[in-house]
């Protein structure tokens, strides 16, 4: 499980209420992702969190067929994709849910959330395909 | 940047340790075979070298790298660093070696890099190096492995550009071939496409065959100023052009899937060198997947834009057809061992200027561009090497 550090803790804590949460920079407006202390764009270092709608569409996707290490033996295969989200930022994620691996570039997602032992990661699944 | 360091260092030694699995050797001792190899071929000796550049290791936990290969060498040079911008490495480490030698900082830097990787890492470290690229809070805890943030890659720009699962296998199958005709190489049994379509997946669309190598290698060169070269026995590699481009880390950042920093970085080279693609005679890219050395030749300016995979397709890749790419076999089947993979682009180059290559040696030999990338196509570095001074 990521550790929450100062960057990213309130992505953390929004996760663990099911929510996904962007910075939104106070300067130029630009959503960005992952958290951090400045804006990649304008450099302003006043931001602001707010919730992201959770839609998003698939850029690119990969189905892993071998685990990367033991703890991904039983999963696999899985869906590895890349979710270009409606407000902008680009974020790596897995396509959960029904008809995961029939994935298309293009495809509309949504997110999802999924509980592990030592806290929430965001998900997202195929929409109107479960 | 203009013409600043054209013509203002060459390459003057180059060496290759024994390559495959090593297990009586360390990392180290691959990267000091060679070292004396490089520096023997470059009629040299130890005290000459007032520079020492290498880049990292996962098999062997030093931190200060470079000193301690100094150290290990018994070397104590003026000038000595490690850097690390994944397999670009070697490439940055010969611009900064020109940057340095043009400054009258240093007159003969070597060039080392080099893992026991085959046999050096145990199974926590191995996987470790796996996920050491992607992002340790955003991607790896999905499952993000080095193969499979390339199998992205390779999905995107297949689905721009029309390059085919068969054209990536026949980049595999090309380089094996050449494999087969370099002495030192890891992996010279001939493959076909359809064994590289039908190897055990890894991530779609990558299978196994895909997938460069994991050597027990390291590779070694001597950077110098041109006066030392001057009663060499060898001819010298003459750096024509070099340019060097970083757009992002990790996969999540990259401004797209489909244009990266090689575009920047060679025409910041070709500028320099006063060349286009045209004038290439033989290219050395980087090949930690198939798909990689066709989006770099497209993105060099050798092919156009979903022309490269035909190229390999059709032949013209071979080291006696029309544009030869990876003559020495590349890291899909030479080596591939932590930084030294980018490097072996670089001695073959080397080599292949002098004429040294037998069997696989190419006809017209006049400029080389090896490009190297690291990360996920994060950071490029694009060489011109060249015969004569020009």
């Amino acid at each position: 499980m990521p550790f929450a550090n100062a960057d990213a803790a309130e992505y953390w804590r929004s996760a663990e209420k099911e929510e996904l949460a962007l910075q939104k920079c106070k300067g130029c407006g630009a959503a960005r992702f992952p958290a951090r202390h400045l804006c990649p764009v304008c450099w302003s270092d006043q931001a602001e969190w707010s919730r992201a709608s959770g839609r998003g569409t698939i850029y690119a996707a990969t189905v892993v067929r071998r685990a990367p290490s033991p703890e991904y033996k039983d999963m696999v295969p899985y869906v590895l994709a890349l979710i270009d989200l409606e407000e902008g930022p680009r974020m790596i994620t897995n396509l959960v849910g029904d008809g995961a691996l029939n994935w298309r570039i293009g495809d509309a997602v949504r997110v999802t959330f999924e509980r592990r032992v030592d806290g929430v990661m965001p998900q997202f699944e195929l929409v109107g395909n479960g | 940047m203009g013409d600043s360091l054209r013509n203002s260092a060459v390459i003057v030694g180059v060496g290759e340790s024994e390559i495959g699995k090593v297990p009586h050797m360390t990392g180290l001792g691959l990267n000091a075979q060679a070292a004396k190899r490089a520096i023997e071929d470059a009629g040299l000796r130890p005290a000459d070298i007032d520079g020492l550049f290498t880049a990292y290791s996962f098999t062997e936990p030093y931190f200060m790298l470079g000193s301690v290969l100094a150290e290990y060498l018994g070397l104590k040079p003026n000038l000595c660093a490690s850097i690390v911008v994944g397999g670009a490495s070697p490439a940055a480490m010969i611009g900064h070696a020109a940057a340095a030698i043009a400054a009258g900082r240093a007159r003969a830097i070597l060039i080392c890099a080099g893992e026991n990787r085959a046999t050096g890492l145990s199974r926590d470290q191995a996987v470790s190096a796996l996920a050491a690229v992607g992002h340790p809070y955003f991607e790896a805890p999905y499952g993000a492995f080095i193969p499979s943030l390339y199998g992205l890659v390779a999905n995107r720009y297949m689905h721009e550009y029309g390059i085919t699962s068969e054209q990536m296998a026949a980049v595999a199958v090309q380089s094996r071939r050449h494999a087969a005709l370099h002495p030192n190489a890891h992996m010279r049994t001939p493959i076909e496409v359809s064994d590289v379509l039908a190897a055990k997946r890894i991530s779609d669309p990558l299978g196994v065959l895909d997938c460069c190598l994991i050597s027990d290698a390291g590779g070694a060169i001597v950077v110098a100023h041109p006066d030392l070269a001057k009663d060499q026995r060898k001819a010298p590699a003459w750096l024509f052009g070099l340019g060097e481009h970083h757009t992002h880390e990790h996969l999540i950042a990259a401004p797209s899937l489909t244009e990266f920093g090689a575009s920047v970085s060679s025409k910041i080279a070709y500028d320099m060198a006063g060349v286009s693609p045209d004038d290439v005679d033989f290219a050395e890219l980087y090949d930690c997947f198939s798909i990689v050395p066709i989006i770099e030749a497209e993105e060099v300016g050798l092919c156009g834009r979903g022309e490269a995979g035909l190229h390999f397709a059709e032949g013209h890749a071979a080291f006696d057809a029309k544009l030869p790419i990876n003559t020495h076999g590349g890291m899909l089947s030479h080596a591939h061992a932590g930084a030294a993979g980018g490097l072996f682009g670089v001695i073959e180059a080397v080599r292949q200027l002098r004429g040294e290559c037998g069997a696989r040696q190419v006809a017209k030999r006049d400029l080389a561009l090896i490009h190297s990338e690291g990360g996920i196509m994060s950071s490029h570095c694009t060489l011109l090497l060249g015969r004569d001074r020009r």
